[in-house]
């Protein structure tokens, strides 16, 4: 972890609008994220934190405020090169794995090592995740937690400088779920990969450098965590 | 291969099922194009092959008798290449175990060998020996029927006399690929052939010696045919000359352009219909799969997909539906059409067959296909790629419903819950359910349209046979004779009732317009014989002027009240000038009618008649047919209840295989869109399906949600299914009537009755057919996870 600035938050805001009713969602961000820092997002249900990592990661935009990444401004792009953004820097894990049904393992990976510039063999990224000997099966054949793993995998494996993660260990147990902190843990350790993980479980907090607290769409704390922890040593 | 396609075909291969359904459905359209314009093609070019090769003529004439000098004067006539002189003339053949006598033609063949024009082709045996006076040629379909071969001997009874013939040969010959003989509406192999006899013993039968009664013309290149026609009528008028014709009114060719303008008019009317319906079925199926894929979508977003990329997905893999179509289509297509040209050998005999359908029709059957699921696509695919990436982040929200007027009158009605289901599914998706009841009303009005066919003939058969022709025997005479030969034929044997007719070849001119047709007068007692009125009741004789059938009167541009030039082309050839005093409907030929007495006023001439119309004692037919068959005067015998037959029966066997072609492609389409909609809305609701069978409904009351959605929406297809059918009736009516038989357009209850029942039904058993994997599906898992 370094003091470089990597991400640079400031005045966000966000409001979704349905039809009469609008909510407000982010109610003035400003935040930073450094170079190879692991941060833990903490927060109620609905206080926004599915809304600000999707606009870290420009699954979306801000209402108002600007984003930066490095020296570009994310806010100011266009379409394309947003795309371009996310093909070229950012992984995503999500909750429901979102694996593609019709592809194995090994190809819901390649899907990603396709379409980057440098990236690892997909047996590679596999290997990293302990799932080298399920390459070819599908994701119905997979556990939970084996298809999360896979979708860290498919997220690692084009070596993307940032890693979004929301809730990846919301729908898995306790020792499985280790297992894909473990893989996050080392994939931020060995490749200086910027993770960002959203979770409701506090004993995750503990494997970050940094926790933000959400609060009502606003940051209400900042922590440093001091000793940080292997995830092996996290339980809940 | 990139993973990508690998998903492709993977997705192609789940939905295998769904990507037949449409596969056939495009199929179809494109067969039948394939099919309609390979027929076509290759029935053109067989034709134009044979006709240059056997040098067909191209202005025929007949006269009464015309010198042979007259030839070289005719050979004169500006753009006239070549000219060749013949003696034709009607016989009877009595034939060994043959009750009704059979009819033929005789022509002459010059002592010079084979004729320039119309040449026969030799199909076994020879041509006749020019020194043997007894030798014939046979048209082969007429020696087929009769099992005649060269060698064996028939009777013909020539100008009265009684003459022995051998065969030398079966021939085939450009003037009779169609092979119909006067009076008659069907081919009649058994009772109508041609004879090729020497000019010699010919010549000397029909008393021609020296002369001639038929002429055929091949023009130079660029020739106007009407003035040689001009030309031609001015040299043969003084000879009896009935006025020369081109190809047009060429009976054989007539009837063969008239069927491949059918085939021209199947290929322009019936693809779209197909094409059209499976572009509504790509779409149908794309634009629900794109919605089951939104997480995917997002999530190749996500990753940095390009919306170019993921749409080039989504058509690649609508694209890959086509393609699958296509091919089954042309290789339908291209067998199917192999097929059918060759049944048509059997009504149109040709020496050989050109089997070509041509690329043109599977390039643009091809691309039509191909464009129809693309078009269908489009749609879904651009939905696709402009989805926003953040879906994928979210959890699979509950479809919002909103309570509208239909839940306050279901609530009124108490219906059950599940009902419930049914109805807010249908009123929250209204596009969606559009699309299901536009296919298919689709497939209902193809079904109307295949069985109107039925109706449509047994109204033309109502008319002929039962309104109009109500006479059982028709004697051909071989010239006219006075009125009073009525009386001699009331004492033939078994007849109840004689009326006699009169026809003579007009031309009828008003303005520039004009027609070569036939003039038939009428007594006005006649009750055998009737014309009608335009709603197919018999109709009195009006005591002057002519009636015309509605399509004649539409070519001359006249209607009750104006009047025409009728030109009578047979002697005593005189103008006059008649009014129109009705139209009236005929389905079949295009005769012009008129009052005996008036038409004699006019003509200055005691009545006469070439035909008598008998009413007979059926048993005594077989001395009828004897009595006949000794008169000279007699030269044909037709048989009503024959006729009707060979009518039913060649009518019913093509239309029979042709309406089971089309039935199969209305059921095809039913159950292509139902299946459809069945399996996506089973893909869709199988958490909301699942979750009932865990509430403890029973499998029935679970696929009625599902089944009873389907079938509600194919009742809601057949009014507009009945209402395109009526449109698509009247389409194939204009476009499939030709010269010789007009379609009248008129649907039985019966028809709407079968087509939305065919369709009900198919829809069931597509339904049930999902409904059955309702079982299959696994409780746990499908709450858990969607398809
Ligand atoms: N697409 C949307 N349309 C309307 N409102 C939305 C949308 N997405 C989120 N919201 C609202 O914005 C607020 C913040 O949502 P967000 O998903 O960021 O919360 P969250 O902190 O991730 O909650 P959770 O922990 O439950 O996932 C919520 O009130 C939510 O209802
Ligand atoms: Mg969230």
């Amino acid at each position: 972890m370094s003091n470089r600035v990597a991400f640079r938050v400031e005045g966000l805001t966000k409001t979704y609008t349905t039809g009469a009713i609008s909510v407000q969602a982010l109610r003035g961000i400003d935040l930073q994220l450094y170079e190879g820092e692991l941060v833990v997002l903490l927060g109620p249900s609905g206080s926004g934190k599915s809304t600000l990592l999707n606009i870290l990661g420009a699954l979306d935009g801000p209402s108002t405020g600007h984003v930066f990444f490095r020296e570009h401004e994310l806010t100011g792009m266009n379409d394309a090169a947003l795309t371009a953004f996310r093909r070229e820097h950012v992984g995503f894990v999500f909750q429901f794995y979102n694996l593609v049904p019709s592809l194995t393992a090994r190809e819901n990976v390649a899907l990603v090592t396709e379409i980057s510039k440098r990236p690892m063999q997909p047996e590679e990224a596999l290997e990293r995740v302990g799932l080298g000997t399920r390459l070819n099966h599908f994701p119905a054949e997979l556990s939970g937690g084996e298809q999360q793993r896979v979708a860290i995998a498919r997220a690692i494996a084009k070596r993307p400088e940032v890693l979004l993660c929301d809730e990846p260990t919301g729908a898995l147990d306790s020792a499985t779920g280790v297992t894909v902190l473990e893989a996050l843990y080392e994939a931020n350790r060995d490749l200086g990969t910027i993770t960002a993980l959203i979770t409701h479980n506090v004993a995750i907090r503990r494997m970050a450098h940094r926790i933000i607290r959400l609060a009502d769409g606003q940051v209400v704390a900042v922590e440093e965590n001091a000793d940080r922890m292997q995830p092996s040593g996290i339980e809940w | 291969m990139r993973a990508l396609d690998r998903k492709l075909l993977r997705d192609l291969r789940r939905l295998w099922a769904q990507c037949l359904a449409i596969a056939l459905v495009l199929g179809c359209g494109v067969m039948v194009l394939v099919l309609a314009t390979g027929v076509e093609r290759s029935l053109r070019l067989t034709r134009d092959a044979y006709y240059d090769r056997a040098r067909f003529a191209e202005v025929f004439a007949t006269a009464t008798r015309a010198p042979k000098e007259l030839l070289p004067a005719i050979a004169r006539i500006p753009d006239v290449a070549l000219a060749e002189a013949r003696v034709s003339m009607n016989v009877v053949i009595d034939l060994p175990g043959m009750e009704k006598p059979a009819q033929a033609r005789v022509l002459s063949l010059p002592a010079a060998g084979a004729p320039l024009l119309n040449r026969p082709t030799v199909r076994l045996g020879r041509l006749p020996d020019p020194a043997r006076a007894d030798e014939v040629a046979v048209s082969e379909n007429f020696a087929e029927a009769n099992g005649l071969t060269p060698g064996k001997s028939f009777v013909a009874i020539l100008n009265g006399q009684k003459r022995e013939l051998r065969i030398a040969g079966l021939v085939l010959s450009p003037e009779f690929v169609y092979l119909i003989g006067p009076g008659a509406l069907m081919p009649d192999d058994r009772h109508y052939g041609v004879i090729w006899m020497n000019e010699e013993p010919a010549a000397a039968v029909a008393g021609l010696t020296g002369a001639f009664n038929d002429l055929g013309l091949r023009l130079a290149r660029g020739a106007s045919e009407p003035a040689v026609i001009a030309a031609l009528d001015r040299l043969l008028a003084p000879y009896g000359g009935t006025g020369a014709y081109g190809r047009d009114r060429q009976v054989s060719d007539t009837f063969l352009r008239g069927e491949l303008d059918q085939l021209g008019a199947m290929a322009v009317i019936l693809p779209p219909i197909f094409l059209i319906v499976s572009a509504f079925l790509v779409n149908m199926v794309l634009s629900r799969l794109i919605l089951l894929e939104r997480p995917v979508i997002g999530l190749l977003k996500a990753m940095g997909f390009t919306g170019r990329e993921i749409a080039a997905h989504y058509l690649k893999l609508s694209i890959g539906m086509g393609i699958g179509g296509v091919l089954l289509g042309w290789v339908m297509g291209w067998w199917l059409g192999a097929q059918m040209t060759q049944l048509y050998t059997e009504f149109y005999r040709f020496p050989y067959l050109i089997y070509a359908p041509g690329t043109a029709s599977f390039a643009i059957s091809g691309l039509m296909g191909l464009g129809a699921v693309i078009l269908g696509a489009f749609r879904a695919v651009r939905s696709s790629a402009r989805l926003r990436p953040a879906v994928a982040m979210l959890p699979p929200t509950p479809p919002l419903y909103r309570r509208g007027w239909i839940d306050a009158a279901a609530e009124g009605l108490r219906l059950r819950q599940t009902t419930m289901m049914i109805l807010r599914s249908i009123t929250r998706w209204p596009g969606r359910a559009a699309v299901t009841v536009l296919g298919v009303a689709a497939a209902i009005a193809v079904l109307v349209a295949c069985f109107f066919t039925f109706d449509s003939i047994a109204a033309v058969v109502d008319e002929a046979f039962t309104r109009t022709n109500r006479q059982q025997v028709t004697l051909h005479l071989a010239r006219d004779v006075p009125a009073a030969v009525k009386d001699a034929a009331a004492h033939l044997p078994g007849v109840i009732r004689v009326e006699g007719a009169f026809g003579l070849p007009v031309r009828l001119t008003s303005g520039w317009r004009s027609a070569l047709t036939q003039v038939e007068a009428r007594d006005s007692g006649d009750v055998l014989v009737r014309v009608l009125d335009e709603s197919g009741h018999a109709a009195a004789m009006p005591p002057e002027g002519l009636v015309l059938p509605e399509s004649l009167a539409t070519k001359l541009g006249v209607a009750p009240g104006d009047s025409v030039t009728m030109s009578l082309l047979a002697p005593p050839r005189e103008s006059f000038e008649v009014p129109v005093s009705r139209v009236m409907r005929q389905s079949l030929g295009e005769m012009a009618y008129v009052s005996a007495p008036a038409l004699f006023r006019l003509m200055r001439q005691a009545p006469q008649v070439n035909r008598l119309n008998l009413l007979v004692d059926t048993a005594e037919l077989p001395s009828l047919y004897a009595a006949a068959k000794a008169a000279p005067a007699v030269d044909g015998v037709l048989l009503w209840t024959d006729i009707r037959s060979q009518f039913d029966a060649t009518i019913n066997e093509n239309l029979t295989r042709t309406v089971v072609v089309y039935a199969i492609l209305g059921v095809l389409i039913t159950v292509g869109v139902i299946y459809n909609a069945a399996r996506i809305q089973l893909s869709e609701r199988s958490y909301e399906l699942a979750s009932l069978r865990v509430l403890g409904f029973t499998r029935v009351e679970v696929g009625y949600v599902l089944v009873g959605e389907l079938m509600l929406l194919t009742l809601f297809a057949i009014p507009p299914g009945f209402l395109g059918g009526y449109g698509f009736s009247a389409l194939i009516s204009a476009g499939f009537s030709t010269d010789v038989i007009r379609i009248p357009l008129v649907i039985s209850r019966r028809t709407y009755a079968i087509a939305g029942l065919i369709a009900f039904v198919a829809a069931f058993v597509a339904a049930l057919l999902v409904r059955r994997r309702l079982d299959r599906v696994n409780l746990a898992t499908a709450l858990k996870q969607r398809e």
